[in-house]
């Protein structure tokens, strides 16, 4: 897209270059984690567990230890022994006993495919064969799946040491429940008796897959000497090696993580499954080892999104002003805690102004793989409930749902569900848009209906290293330690050209490994826009400033007399005045006036700004078979400031189709065995092209005062939304409210035909 | 096991391999060709990261035996370009930002060059359905099927497609 360019005061920012990886990703040239061999490399394979929940009593591997073409086996105990220990990486926290015992279960499967055994041979034809000879005598469990049911009190319990965290006094015996979380301000019951009007409901949802098209792979080679190089995907190469170390008990500097392209993540890569496993095969085999998830080990195996419970209920006075807001829900943590509680609590109600309100989330443990983080961990599955019950009391008052939302719209200042006032935020200029959009004004068809819904995403900073050199020839490259997902090379070019004034294909950008960049947090939380661009622009503004040194050393002036200008330095005063040096020659001369020129910038980023969207959604419902068409969708978002225009749309489109797949299609189904029946993009739908109409993104531009070019993070508010704008809009067009996700066919029809 | 010999083209090149008799071609090609632009999601047709196209045909190469190639033409996305020279399908992906992190783009810029092989002026829905057959978790489609109808309206010497005009 090359819409005409508004005036900005930019030369770079906005614009929309081609992406400097591009071309290797149109060819084919590109190699994504799947793609990697290294010479003398064994082809790995996992035994999964058949069972739910399960004692291993025992796993015999003599007979796949025999099979000719067998070089290891591993098995849970081959991890060391560990001790708990809680580590920040990617969306969260996690426990590495945890981390490393979903690798490997050690004494208990707590899901049906947790991992139990692995063997590396020299083809995936004998490695597969192995498997089948690997005995394992397990004694079954009774398991629990639902959340109600993990409740229980006489529930299956997954962990006998599992004490409720934020529960005052600590609970005398262990639960199920792994975390409360609650936060409020006023006095809610007195709030919602003295409302005028009152709605309330229970909104439920199964978990959902992040639904990346590359499944998970990694290649490990780990020395005698007891150092190791991992190649894979992941959003983060620096908490795959600080995780990998830690299960292992290994230095971190041993282990080298070279990042390869990652296709898609979306949250669910920003922990680790197979390289621990890997590596173990390797020490034990002496060469490089290949793990690669199927499709069905990824559905199976790796960490979807919590399926929810959750209570709404909400007070109006007659004018509409929002008086009280109680939610309360429950969160599948899945075999292992997982941390969604707590963004869902702050996710929940804080863009309107409520002076009652209590949230209380509560993660709960089921024999289900560990949740993981997906695009806004949390905030989708309680802003459905939020925004569909506040659509169910715009009706109860007779008042028009975007006027109702406007009328309580926070404001800079306001306080959020924690208390603390809301930084420079544009969510009523996202809601003004709206109202001024030629959509919301435009007329429907037959069998159709209008939704909307608004929705926040807190972002985040944190630790970023970039390097950034200058070659002899003058032109600039930009290392992190931050993988590309969705175009954040183009996006530290940008800005880098911006701050030195140059030609956007004069600064290349790399990803760079674990031993070339310093520590850098996961491609995750909005983030890297946003602080990997903090660090490109400081390392860009030292560069520009030694460039300047170097130009008035070779002047023989003093710094003072000389200035940026223009992509090169300007002398502004003695006999060198009007004179100008161009990077090449200041480059080309900087080995006998300094050395090599070149910066680092290492920081954690703060000043981060949540970002919020309001959607507006347009339904067909067939009346005959309850099939949802979504024939016209806008999606208009406070962005801060755009670096690349394109991929902020992109991102706004892509969370816009995931959140549409959420709402109508997609759903975890396990059956009375407790087995996963749709592990497969057959039965797990996900949206296709066919599905989908144009998705209009509207970027709204509130700058971000705390970055130097006003971003804001942008990847996750869009999945936010669609849950409710597509409920709204069945509502609209059909008079019914669905209030379980996926709104599939099915439920659609049922609702339209309650007589059956 | 024994293994089949097999003489197929791929890519215009006369090309041989010796694989099992139940490799798939996806198989061949990564594994034992080295073209890893053909992708695997999924390993049951219901992605279309492998799409390739067999003496004219789009296929999934998950779902093609490796000695079903025998005597046939195979085109990868690796042939795709003309040397250095990029198809105007994979120009337009890249002037319209229609990937994002790019790994089922292979799969579809073989499905959409195939597409206006046979079509060189679709529809919108026309795109659509034919690309439905590939799934993409990043972009939402949008940018891809404006990439797509930019190709063939570059392909028939047109400037602006039916789609990015302004609404009447």
């Amino acid at each position: 897209m090359h819409a005409p360019e508004t005036m900005k005061p930019f030369r770079h920012i906005g614009t929309r270059p081609v992406r400097p990886d591009g071309v290797d990703k149109v060819t084919g040239k590109a190699l994504y984690g799947p793609d990697f061999k290294a010479p003398g490399m064994l082809w790995g394979a996992i035994l999964r567990s058949p069972h739910p929940h399960a004692r291993i009593v025992s796993i015999d591997t003599r007979e796949a230890e025999r099979l000719a073409g067998v070089k290891a086996v591993a098995t849970g105990r081959d991890f060391p022994t560990l001790e708990s220990l809680v580590m920040h990486v990617g969306e969260g926290a996690s426990d590495i006993v945890d981390v490393a015992h979903n690798c490997l279960a050690l004494d208990k499967v707590l899901y049906e495919g947790h991992a139990v055994a692995a063997v590396a041979a020299t083809s995936p034809e004998i490695a597969r064969d192995a498997l089948a000879l690997i005995e394992v005598e397990y004694d079954v469990l009774p398991f629990v799946l639902g959340l109600e049911e993990a409740l229980a009190q006489d529930a299956p319990l997954l962990h006998d040491n599992m004490f409720t965290k934020g529960v005052k006094p600590r609970p005398d015996k262990p639960s199920n429940a792994s975390m409360r979380v609650e936060m409020g301000a006023g006095d809610i019951e007195a709030g919602l008796a003295g409302a005028a009007v009152t709605v309330e409901g229970r909104y439920t949802m199964e978990p959902v897959h992040q639904g990346y098209i590359e499944p998970h792979a990694c290649v490990a080679s780990w020395n005698g000497d007891g150092q190791a190089q991992i190649w894979c995907s992941s959003q983060g190469h620096f908490s795959v090696r600080s995780l990998t170390a830690s299960v292992l008990a290994i230095p971190q500097s041993d282990i080298r993580v070279m990042p390869l392209e990652i296709g898609g993540g979306f949250g669910g890569k920003t922990t680790i499954y197979l390289e621990p496993v890997a590596m173990i095969l390797s020490r034990k085999s002496g060469r490089p080892v290949r793990l690669a998830m199927s499709r069905e080990e990824v559905f199976r195996a790796s960490g979807p999104a919590p399926g929810a419970i959750i209570d709404v209920r909400i007070g109006a006075d007659a004018d509409g002003r929002l008086v009280a807001a109680d939610v309360e829900f429950k969160y599948h943590s899945g075999a292992y805690p997982a941390v969604d509680a707590g963004a869902g609590v702050s996710s929940a109600i804080g863009h309107y102004r409520i002076a009652n309100t209590r949230v209380v989330g509560t993660e709960v443990l089921c024999n289900r793989p560990a949740a993981k983080a997906y695009r806004a961990p949390g905030a989708p599955q309680v802003n459905f409930a939020v925004e569909s019950a506040l659509d169910e009391l715009a009706a109860r008052l007779g008042m028009d749902p975007l006027e109702l939302r406007l009328k309580n719209a926070a404001k800079p200042g306001d306080p959020q569900t924690s208390g603390l006032p809301w930084g420079k935020i544009g969510w009523i200029e996202c809601l003004e848009a709206a109202k001024a959009h030629p959509h919301w004004s435009s007329p429907l068809g037959p069998n159709q209906g209008r939704g909307i819904a608004g929705g926040y995403w807190g972002n985040y900073g944190g630790p970023s290293t970039v390097n950034l050199s200058v070659a002899e020839d003058g032109t600039f490259t930009v290392a992190t330690g931050s993988p590309d997902i969705g175009g954040s090379r183009a996006s530290m070019a940008i800005m880098a050209a911006e701050v030195l004034d140059v030609p956007y294909e004069q600064v290349r950008c790399v990803v760079a490994d674990t031993a070339s960049i310093g520590v850098s947090m996961v491609t995750g939380g909005s983030r890297t826009t946003f602080a990997t661009g903090m660090a490109t622009v400081e390392a860009a503004g030292e560069v520009r400033h030694l460039l300047c040194q170097r130009a008035a050393r070779i002047w023989g002036a003093s710094p003072e007399q000389v200035q940026w200008r223009s992509g090169e330095v300007v002398c502004l005063s003695g006999d060198k005045q009007g004179e100008t040096m161009s990077v090449a020659d200041i480059a080309s001369r900087s080995f006998h006036s300094g050395g090599p020129i070149a910066a680092v910038s290492a920081l954690s980023a703060r000043g981060w700004l949540p970002g919020f969207g309001f959607h507006i959604c347009d339904v067909e419902v067939d009346p005959e078979t309850g099939h949802v068409a979504v024939v016209r969708y806008t999606a208009i978002q406070d962005v801060g400031r755009a670096i690349h225009a394109d991929y902020v749309e992109g991102q706004i489109q892509g969370g816009v189709a995931q959140g549409i797949g959420w709402a109508l299609n997609e759903t975890y189904i396990y059956n009375e065995e407790g087995r996963l029946d749709n592990p497969g993009f057959l039965d797990y739908r996900m949206p296709v092209a066919s599905d989908m109409p144009m998705i209009e993104a509207v970027m709204v531009e509130v700058p971000n005062p705390d970055h130097p070019f006003g971003v804001k993070g942008v990847g996750e508010v869009p999945i936010v939304p669609p849950l409710a704008a597509v409920a709204n809009a069945i509502k609209a067009a059909t008079g019914k409210r669905l209030n379980s996700l996926p709104m599939s066919p099915e439920r659609v029809y049922a609702a339209l035909h309650p007589e059956g | 096991m024994n293994k089949i010999h097999v003489n197929c083209a791929v890519n215009g090149d006369a090309t041989e391999f010796l694989c099992d008799p139940g490799a798939t071609l996806l198989d061949v090609l990564r594994d034992t060709l080295g073209l890893t632009g053909s992708k695997e999601g999924c390993g049951s047709g219901d992605c279309g990261a492998c799409t390739v196209v067999l003496d004219g045909e789009m296929v999934c190469s998950c779902l093609v035996l490796a000695p079903e190639a025998e005597g046939r033409s195979v085109a990868t996305i690796e042939g795709v370009a003309e040397g250095s020279v990029l198809h105007p399908v994979q120009q337009k992906f890249l002037e319209h930002a229609a990937l994002q992190c790019g790994f089922c783009t292979p799969g579809f810029i073989v499905a959409a060059k195939n597409l206006l092989d046979r079509n060189p002026d679709p529809t919108e829905t026309e795109v659509r359905y034919w690309l439905a057959g590939n799934l993409c978790r990043c972009t939402g489609y949008d940018k891809i099927v404006r990439a797509v109808l930019a190709a063939a309206a570059e392909l028939r010497q047109e400037r602006t497609p039916a789609c990015t005009r302004p609404r009447q």
